[in-house]
């Protein structure tokens, strides 16, 4: 796993997409913050957080796991990784650590911010971390549901696209909740699946069990799934 | 060192695999022939464990592929047809990382510095790999399979895309290999094969059609053991003598070949070998004998007669020999 790891971190690095995501994400961060807090004195980094999300979830994390898988079956590196003395598991967390220990880069800018907010007024930390934990744990889930789609395709761009629309319908998931709040059964899925609710428990400094839970386990479920994937391949 | 049973694998309804079995002993260097698309590729893609099969099993070095991957996985070496190598990478970072990969535990810098000299691709080690040409590229490929020195070295058509002079040189590597390690090769080209290994399974349509060595195939697929001999001398009557010589059980005059000189081919009764009747005849009535030879096929003969009904009918030209 850890060879694995260290390659697909790297890889964001030798080619430009690594510097491209961490400069999105500091430049766009970077301007929210200057805007709301800098320029108008404002304590409280949540607004930073909240306009940045949909940004981050439509596009860096697609860019971000594109590459992951479907790069591998295009130039048949996966030969390699399928044939040594590794699980596939192990390849799959490999992959997926990496891409979060990238995005965990990116979004560390906000503890910065949240820093040198310290240092003039004592921010409210607990909703900071709230905000980065539930960041963080989102991000995860997207990156394993990237994951899956980079499985599923040879082309880089159709799995962008893919975890792009995937990454939309969960913004969608509460406002077609709402439009079907006729039927019960649709209302309860929709409820289930909201991530914008439990998301926003983060935000508000609120880190509760079943939340932190639905997440990681959603994380683990697609990461379960891609490698069944993987898997299946072999066998067709 | 390498059990295969049974071995089945479709897709879909279309059997690339069909019902394999052979075994490679320890230190065997085993050509894998067949025409494209006979099911090398998908043979060596289930052996290492990069397919599944669907029925059947393989075992190397004792491990089951499927029962114990790791364990069977870390005795092989592997190069795919495409070498997999990562692009963006140096050779060294390449062959780091397949180090680490393969959770090699040799010391790295002595290791990693045997295989690059073996395939002599020390002065490229800092090049990134998507620069360097088909010939070089396969070289690391090849580097990849070495490392850790796995006893099972499964090479598929190691030598495409290489110029004549690294294709003596690849050959010449994995003869060297084959004194300490099991190999399989596959390979499309029959002089490879029969330079290289040690005994050759013939596939096609997913059948192995034939498994013995280069020499014990000429042996069984020459239907017949005819002799050809060139004899100078009147036509008629050499023929006469021929035809009453013991042991010979038919004669056939392929014309002059020479001035005054005929050539004749010669057809065994089982088994007996007439070759010094023929030379004492001969000579007791003044004809010399200028040549003789066996009509053995060679491997290139048999590989297109094993492998030919499947393809459609080829108008047969009545080439007759020269």
């Amino acid at each position: 796993m850890s060879a694995v790891f260290k390659r697909e971190f790297k890889t964001y690095f030798t080619s430009p997409i690594g510097y491209i995501v961490l400069a999105m994400i500091y430049g766009l961060s970077g301007y929210y913050f200057f805007m709301y807090n800098l320029a108008s004195g404002y304590a409280d980094l949540s607004y930073v957080f909240s306009s940045v999300l949909s940004f981050l979830m439509l596009l860096v994390l697609p860019v971000l796991t594109m590459r992951l898988m479907s790069d591998d079956k295009r130039q048949k590196t996966d030969q390699a990784l399928l044939t040594a003395p590794v699980s596939l598991t192990g390849i799959v967390l490999g992959k997926f650590f990496a891409a979060v220990l990238l995005f965990t880069i990116g979004i560390a800018i906000m503890l910065v911010f949240a820093f040198i907010i310290a240092t003039q007024v004592t921010p409210a930390w607990l909703v900071i971390f709230g905000n980065f934990i539930g960041l963080l744990l989102l991000g995860s889930m997207i990156i394993a549901i990237g994951l899956l789609i980079s499985c599923l395709t040879e082309s880089q761009f159709v799995a962008a696209l893919g975890t792009f629309l995937a990454s939309f319908a969960l913004l969608m998931i509460d406002s077609v909740g709402e439009l079907l709040s006729s039927s019960k059964l649709a209302t309860t899925i929709a409820d289930f699946l909201s991530i914008s609710s439990r998301y926003n428990n983060f935000t508000s400094g609120l880190m509760q069990y079943d939340d932190i839970i639905f997440f990681v386990s959603m994380t683990a479920l697609f990461l379960f799934l891609t490698v069944r994937v993987l898997d299946r391949k072999r066998w067709n | 060192m390498i059990q295969v049973q049974n071995l089945t694998k479709r897709y879909g309804s279309h059997l690339a695999v069909d019902n394999l079995s052979f075994q490679v002993n320890e230190g065997e260097i085993l050509g894998f022939l067949g025409p494209n698309g006979a099911g090398k590729s998908t043979t060596m893609n289930i052996l290492t464990g990069y397919l599944s099969s669907s029925e059947g099993t393989v075992t190397i070095n004792g491990h089951d592929i499927l029962e114990e991957p790791n364990e069977a996985k870390s005795s092989i070496g592997y190069l795919p047809e495409q070498p997999p190598l990562y692009l963006d990478m140096t050779v060294r970072e390449y062959l780091d990382f397949v180090f680490d990969l393969k959770k090699c535990t040799f010391n790295r810098k002595k290791h990693l510095a045997e295989i690059c000299r073996l395939m002599k691709i020390e002065h490229v080690y800092n090049r990134l790999i998507k620069n360097l040409s088909k010939g070089y590229r396969q070289r690391v490929g090849f580097a990849q399979a070495l490392i850790g020195n796995p006893p099972v070295l499964v090479l598929d058509e190691p030598t495409v895309g290489l110029d004549p002079n690294q294709i003596i040189e690849i050959r010449t590597l994995i003869k060297n290999l084959g004194k300490h390690h099991t190999v399989i090769l596959s390979s499309h080209i029959l002089q490879e094969i029969e330079a290289v290994c040690d005994r050759i399974i013939i596939i096609n349509d997913g059948k192995i059609v034939a498994d013995d060595t280069a020499a014990a195939l000429s042996e069984k697929y020459s239907s017949d053991r005819r002799l050809m001999a060139r004899i100078a001398g009147d036509e008629k009557r050499i023929t006469d003598i021929l035809t009453h010589l013991n042991g010979v059980a038919d004669v056939v005059c392929y014309g002059e070949k020479e001035e005054g000189v005929f050539e004749y081919a010669l057809e065994p009764q089982d088994g007996v070998d007439f070759r010094r009747t023929l030379f004492t005849a001969l000579a007791k009535e003044g004809y010399p004998l200028l040549g003789l030879r066996s009509m053995e096929m060679s491997l290139e003969e048999i590989f297109i007669s094993l492998t030919r009904e499947q393809l459609p009918a080829v108008t047969h030209k009545g080439g007759k020999s020269k």
